[in-house]
């Protein structure tokens, strides 16, 4: 992040009314810089499916979220420009919380649903292909 | 015409759909259609209509946005208690040949409308309504961080009661139960509109509340007074700020869950369905990762206002103020992981129910804490027993009870016994009406001074505590010994002749919770017609702590005529204590929101997009859908968003209030 994308931050409108942006803005640069890592990302996975570049298919839907997860953190830190001080550290909590719900969510999720499954469902085998 | 073409019209919306053949129904409709004719031809013969457009309805005034908001839980609150009594009436005579006066396919539909309402018409709008009012006020703020959203908010919530509204009268409601769980509310075993009724309202509903959720973080984030830390805001803004946190983190899965079963129901999708690898069993775990935290989200606002309440009438600092903090963040934390206890007995091995099990009974510690808390606090104060601090101990009785027999039903071998059981059913109305009714009565009781400039009736006010603390009992422990017994939920004829009492006993307290609701509209009819003698000229009625009592009753529209600074938590206890001189001079100019009906138009175009929707008339809900688009986009265009009160408006108001405060001395 460029000293620049500070300037653009306001000082507080204390009526509030949603007219007063607040945050920090980008540069080209950092757009750019983006733009083409997203672009990087999004052809890598097409690549690895279209020509059958791994071994096997698990390791290959691996590598994709994988690739995934790190375009989520092209997205916010170029596009949203988070950072660990913007907003007086307010975005980062907001992460750090979304970032623990979610993860609370899935992962209890897989672990209830396995679980469940192992003692409730003699898998059938067109089950098999949709358990998750 | 053929009828191809009243297909395509119509969708499946036929003369069936109109309940004529149901007595009951078109009875209920007759009192509704005569009570909004009598109300449409008051409001015409007075000529209020344009004074309730402008000043009203196409307010984005937090003050007058919360108290519509709490208006629309009481009309709410009558209906679903009217289901709560059929309920009650029909379990009272339905046994053994008699079979009672509804029959099951309408029974069913009753107790899906009760527990859809009561949670999302009547409990979220009341603590929407009472934060919306309350927290700008606490943190001495002008208004929300966003006053536009905040009226299309409180319209979509309008809209998704007024679908659910409309179920009563255009085709039927869902008979599934308020979480609609499949397979059962697949279309497979639910091929009619009911549980489209039900989807939809709820996402109608569910943006306002996402909406509303989103702009009060910002506004108790960004806005509060200036020396206003974090440890400094009042117990309420506090419980609020938790409160949203959870609604914005847990309201998405709502509306994620709802559009899987929607694209099951609409598209052939086979999430949830029983074959081709759908699993039901997923509905219930995520509609559960929403469900618990909405708990939360209902009682922790409804701590808040007891924190309020008790260190008002205790004319003491509440104790252990960060204590509180911490139980509320931790509680706030722990609701996340606490939802497979709504499921213990779906299927999941040793390892993943006492995980469950145990995280659930490590909530009530904060829980108790808070309850100490209180006690505390009234401990060596000098209690002063106004109606709000009567329900606020009988909040602390009652609340406990249900919190024990929670900790109870957290144990999965109980739970293996007394699940879907009534002991459930008493276990959480336990928690619900003692925690949150309770709570928004003394909240509302506590604020209405504020919000109108007089105080309610005390007489019926305490007449309302009496009977529904009493009759709460009445209705609600027999039930606990049902459930004991293993009489399950949701059944509407009994063979077994000596479980009738029980029944009978519950039906007694329902009828004297219904005096109780009349003791509360009368305390306000009583309120107002005897407002002269109740008014609160100071601001300050009760003696009260926190920033809201320090501006006039009601508050002029733009709160504070200059913003406060805050040194202390109890910040208007300690600007009295250090002998605050209220300002007279020197005002300027303040810049507010301008009202706008857009949130009206863009509800109302939702609640017709759903209507297609649920009647499949495809035509209205594609034209619909793009009259909603294009008035969104047609509304940001709109740049006449704000305007000045001018400075002699502003000199005007205060030396009214400077002229009526002297006269008081």
């Amino acid at each position: 992040m460029s000293a620049a994308s500070h300037d653009a931050h306001h000082a507080h409108d204390d009526h509030g009314h949603g007219h007063d942006e607040g945050g920090a803005h980008g540069t080209l640069k950092d757009y750019v810089i983006g733009f083409v890592l997203a672009v990087i990302l999004t052809a890598i996975p097409f690549w690895l499916v279209m020509g059958d570049v791994l071994p096997n298919n698990q390791m290959t839907a691996l590598v994709v979220m994988g690739l995934a997860v790190i375009q989520v953190l092209v997205h916010m830190i170029y596009f949203l420009h988070m950072n660990s001080r913007s907003e007086g550290g307010w975005t980062m909590l907001a992460l750090v919380f979304t970032l623990v719900v979610v993860v609370i969510t899935l992962s209890g999720s897989l672990w209830v649903m396995h679980n469940l499954d192992t003692h409730m469902m003699a898998p059938m085998p067109h089950d098999m292909r949709e358990v998750p | 015409m053929s009828p191809d073409l009243v297909k395509t019209i119509f969708g499946r919306l036929t003369w069936d759909a109109i309940p004529l053949h149901e007595p009951i129904l078109i009875g209920t409709f007759g009192v509704v259609a005569l009570g909004g004719i009598t109300v449409l031809a008051a409001l015409t013969y007075f000529k209020v209509w344009g004074y309730l457009w402008r000043e009203w309805l196409t307010s984005v005034d937090h003050k007058k946005i919360g108290v519509m908001y709490i208006i629309l839980a009481i009309i709410m609150l009558l209906r679903g208690f009217a289901d709560a009594l059929m309920m009650r009436a029909q379990q009272a005579i339905a046994f053994g040949d008699a079979a009672g006066y509804l029959p099951p396919h309408h029974y069913d539909q009753v107790f899906t409308a009760h527990g859809v309402i009561m949670i999302f018409f009547v409990a979220m709008p009341l603590i929407t309504g009472l934060m919306n009012l309350v927290v700008p006020l606490q943190i001495g703020a002008r208004d929300v961080a966003f006053p536009f959203l905040n009226n299309f908010s409180f319209w979509m919530t309008v809209g998704g009661a007024i679908t659910v509204m409309l179920s009563l009268f255009v085709g039927e409601f869902a008979r599934t139960g308020w979480l609609a769980y499949p397979p059962l509310s697949g279309l497979a075993y639910s091929p009619d509109v009911g549980v489209d009724y039900y989807i939809w309202s709820l996402q109608i509903a569910g943006v306002g509340t996402t909406l509303s959720g989103i702009n009060l973080i910002v506004t108790i984030v960004k806005m509060r007074a200036p020396g206003m830390s974090l440890m400094k805001m009042p117990v309420f803004t506090w419980t609020s700020l938790c409160s949203n946190v959870l609604i914005v983190a847990s309201f998405p899965i709502l509306t994620a869950v709802l559009a899987l079963l929607s694209s099951d129901r609409y598209l052939g999708t086979n999430f949830f369905t029983n074959d081709f690898g759908g699993n039901p069993m997923m509905y219930v775990n995520l509609i559960w990762i929403w469900g618990h935290p909405e708990v939360y989200i209902l009682v922790l606002p409804a701590f808040g206002v007891f924190s309020e309440v008790v260190s008002t009438f205790c004319s003491k600092r509440l104790f252990g103020y960060s204590s509180m903090v911490y139980a509320t963040v931790v509680i706030t934390i722990l609701s996340y992981i606490v939802w497979l206890h709504h499921f213990f007995t779906m299927g999941s091995g040793a390892s993943v129910n006492s995980f469950f099990g145990i995280t659930t009974m490590i909530i009530s510690i904060p829980t108790g804490a808070k309850i100490f808390n209180w006690l505390f606090t009234m401990y060596r104060g000098r209690i002063r027993f106004e109606v709000p601090m009567m329900w606020t101990v009988g909040f602390m009785v009652t609340f406990v009870i249900g919190g024990m027999t929670g900790v109870l039903l957290a144990v999965p071998p109980a739970d293996f016994v007394l699940h879907n059981s009534l002991f459930l059913i008493a276990h959480f109305h336990n928690v619900i009406i003692g925690g949150v009714v309770f709570g928004m009565f003394a909240g509302i009781v506590y604020w209405f001074p504020k919000a109108f400039g007089f105080k309610l009736d005390p007489f019926w006010g305490k007449l309302s505590f009496w009977f529904w603390q009493i009759g709460f009992f009445f209705a609600f422990m027999p039930l606990y010994v049902l459930g004991l017994m293993g009489v399950t939920r949701r059944v509407s004829h009994f063979e077994d002749h000596s479980l009738q009492i029980w029944f009978v006993i519950s039906a007694f307290g329902a009828v004297l919770i219904l005096f109780g609701i009349i003791s509360f509209v009368m305390q306000m009819v009583v309120g107002f017609m005897k407002r002269e003698q109740l008014a609160d000229k100071t601001g300050d009625p009760w003696g009260g702590r926190t920033l809201e009592w320090s501006t006039s009753s009601p508050p002029p529209a733009y709160n504070f005529a200059f913003t406060p600074v805050i040194h202390e938590i109890d910040a208007w206890h300690d600007m009295k204590q250090r002998g605050y001189v209220r300002p007279t001079t020197g005002f300027i100019p303040i810049h507010m929101p301008k009202n706008t009906g857009a949130g009206v138009v863009l509800a109302g175009i939702s609640v017709v997009v759903g209507f297609a929707m649920i009647w499949q008339i495809w035509w209205l809900a594609v034209i619909s859908f793009v009259a909603l688009v294009a008035s969104a986009i047609i509304h940001t265009f709109n740049f006449k968003r704000d305007y000045y009160i001018p400075a002699e408006e502003v000199v005007r108001v205060e030396d009214a209030r400077t002229e009526a405060l002297r006269s008081l001395a």
